[in-house]
């Protein structure tokens, strides 16, 4: 029997579940490709299959399944509806499955989290692994042992962030934005490049201990109930101290981000915070000018402290 | 000094809302000011860049009423983006330096009655379970004879000879409606206005246009927000099917869910986030029922709408339906709006022949 083989769009909840999937098919016997970094042409493929109000984010995920949409048997599209009980995530990620299916011609393997309904990632991973064809041990262990490799790369990473935090003597900038803007080629990049190249410390917001989440989220919001959103909030509020300046990353228009990151501007006065919104008009000069000037700022900042 | 408490507006629904604050509060209702296009400026001048345009109107309608007087007002939560714009509101509103009570009556999406009787009784002490039922229930039944009421009229103002005739009567049934104390009287006041609605005199021809409105909620109970566009059609001799009010979106829409996921399964396999699967099944009833064409309202930036919009759009495709998107926005032109009406109301004429 030849190898299956699982198609991943790297795009929105890659960046968030990539050690997951990956090490989950591998386990499995699957061959699995990953989608090349986001590019303008990417974007391009994916405009055509939605409307033009649509979030960056979501046409450049479009693009991806468009690239892998004859490379491999399936292409995986989770849906996700909630993380955490009474909480929620943006309704983009509940619609993703029923939009690929119903634009791209592809075959496509799903799973379907909902913890309000009961169908945890357990459930949702054997689930996906029987309908690949797998016994049901082997699925158990592989999600297992995937497991646990996420677990490691993830305390790697947050080990990584924890020195450059003690360490450094460089002014530190804590970009918040969801992991799929801030890691994207298109998004992000261009700005924590531009970061990196003038001696700042770019520090990820989506990497730190969320044990006391909640408190430190109650500290700026009280009923928000988007699940990233919040975990973007107590990033802030665990970070701010240490921090020399915030940017809140999001890109044109993102529903959650909109009234999230106004209510973080207004509540967070004790740090400089920028707000930049990228959109699929490319500009990046004017970015550009907006990052120089806050940089200044913070530079001044120090210099006057200290 | 007794206070005063407000909320923002929501089509003819304030007519309910304000009855029910007034039984079971010991404070003076007084509504915000009827939007206007100054509220929408204001609203867009304090709020967020991105945010859709009922945070807009909401915020507005809260300028208007605090600046008139209010101490207190009242936001309900629930679905999309809705559950969160209280806390932003309150917090724009108290940055402005204004000094009021803010109380939020539905916290999660699932309304708990429980808890809302005890936001009740916080406002009035002499509230008793009893009294708060009844008049919830009684709200409630007003609600249904108005959203009954509103489907016979969208059936027939199209054909009237005057639209006033309709448009006159249903103030006066609103006014009335507003003063009534039992269920007795409540009923007859609704058996009454159907008698009168079903005979005002109307020339309808058998093959009128028939089109079916659809998207999201506030830009289609809110007339302002679409800019009277039922008004519009009515004016063009068009019968006009409305799914979304009130009754709905309390009461039906969680016992149909499974129902209308199963019929249209070949597009929808889960639900799209708000009521974004009930759009998709709207259109699959209009086609199955013979419709002429299919609008789609929203505001600009709706997320839910706009992940089904793609759906929508083959489906409507699929079975050769007209349909046509409106996005509305605080700078929408109202000019642009009535072109595009028009060409698409030409359109379904040519088409139908």
């Amino acid at each position: 029997m030849d190898k299956i083989t699982i198609g991943i769009p790297r795009a929105l909840l890659y960046y968030k579940y990539k050690d997951l999937w990956i090490n989950f098919f591998e386990k499995l016997g699957c061959n699995v490709i990953v989608s090349p970094c986001s590019t303008k042409e990417t974007l391009e493929n994916g405009k055509k299959y939605l409307n033009d109000e649509a979030c960056l984010s979501i046409k450049i995920y479009m693009g991806h399944v468009d690239y892998l949409k004859d490379k491999c048997d399936y292409v995986l599209v989770p849906r996700y509806v909630s993380l955490v009980k009474h909480e929620k995530l943006c309704t983009n990620f509940s619609c993703l499955y029923d939009l690929v299916r119903n634009k791209i011609d592809v075959p496509i393997i799903n799973y379907n989290i909902d913890i309000d309904k009961k169908e945890d990632e357990f459930y949702a991973f054997t689930g996906m692994g029987l309908a690949l064809g797998f016994k049901y041990a082997k699925v158990v262990k592989a999600y297992k042992d995937a497991k646990k490799d996420e677990k490691i790369s993830s305390d790697k990473r947050l080990l990584k962030q924890k020195s450059i935090l003690g360490s450094s003597k460089n002014i530190k900038i804590l970009v918040a934005g969801h992991p799929y803007n801030m890691y994207d080629n298109l998004i992000g990049k261009p700005i924590i490049e531009f970061l990196k190249k003038n001696n700042i410390e770019v520090i990820y917001a989506d990497i730190y201990d969320k044990k006391y989440l909640k408190s430190e989220v109650e500290r700026i919001t009280k009923r928000n109930y988007w699940t990233f959103n919040k975990e973007l909030i107590g990033s802030i509020s665990h970070h701010k101290k240490r921090m020399d300046g915030i940017i809140l990353l999001t890109v044109f228009p993102c529903g959650p981000d909109s009234l999230s990151n106004e209510m973080i501007i207004r509540n967070v006065l004790d740090v400089p915070i920028i707000q930049l919104v990228i959109d699929e008009l490319d500009s990046e000069a004017g970015i550009i000018t907006r990052l120089e000037s806050f940089i200044d700022i913070l530079n001044e900042r120090r210099q006057v402290h200290e | 000094m007794n206070k005063i408490i407000s909320f923002p507006h929501l089509g003819n629904y304030s007519v309910p809302i304000s009855f029910l604050l007034r039984e079971l509060t010991k404070y003076e209702v007084r509504e915000s000011p009827p939007i206007t296009k100054k509220t929408l400026e204001i609203g867009s001048k304090y709020a967020p860049d991105t945010v859709c345009v009922p945070f807009k109107y909401n915020l507005g309608n809260f300028i208007e009423t605090l600046d008139n007087g209010s101490d207190i007002l009242i936001q309900a939560g629930g679905g999309c983006r809705y559950g969160y714009y209280s806390e932003v509101q309150e917090k724009i509103l108290r940055d402005l330096g204004y000094n009021f009570e803010f109380i939020n009556l539905i916290d999660s999406d699932k309304m708990k009655i429980r808890e809302v009787y005890r936001t009740f009784k916080k406002m009035n002490k002499h509230l008793n379970f009893f009294k708060f039922s009844y008049y919830m229930l009684l709200t409630i039944q007003m609600i249904r004879y108005m959203d009954k009421l509103d489907e016979i009229i969208r059936h027939r103002i199209g054909f009237s000879l005057n639209i006033k005739d309709f448009t006159n009567n249903k103030s006066k049934m609103l006014d009335e409606f507003s003063k009534v104390n039992s269920f007795y009287s409540l009923t007859r006041k609704y058996f009454k206005y159907k008698k009168i609605f079903k005979n005002i005199k109307i020339i309808k021809p058998n093959n009128c246009i028939k089109i079916g409105i659809i998207g999201e909620l506030y830009t289609a109970m809110e007339p302002f927000s679409s800019y009277f566009l039922e008004m519009e059609l009515a004016k063009n001799n068009i019968e006009i099917k409305r799914f979304t009010n009130l009754t709905y979106l309390l009461f039906q829409k969680r016992r149909q869910t499974k129902k209308m996921l199963g019929k249209i399964k070949d597009y929808c396999t889960y639900t799209l986030g708000a009521d974004g699967m009930d759009n998709v099944y709207r259109c699959k009833y209009l086609i199955d029922n013979k419709y002429d064409g299919i609008i789609h309202t929203k505001p600009f930036g709706c997320t839910p709408e706009v992940g089904a919009i793609p759906i929508i759009e083959k489906i409507c495709s699929d079975n050769c339906m007209p349909i046509i998107f409106f996005s509305f926005d605080s700078q929408t032109s109202e000019v642009g709006i009535k072109t595009r009406l028009e060409a698409f109301y030409d359109m379904l004429n040519v088409k139908k022949g």
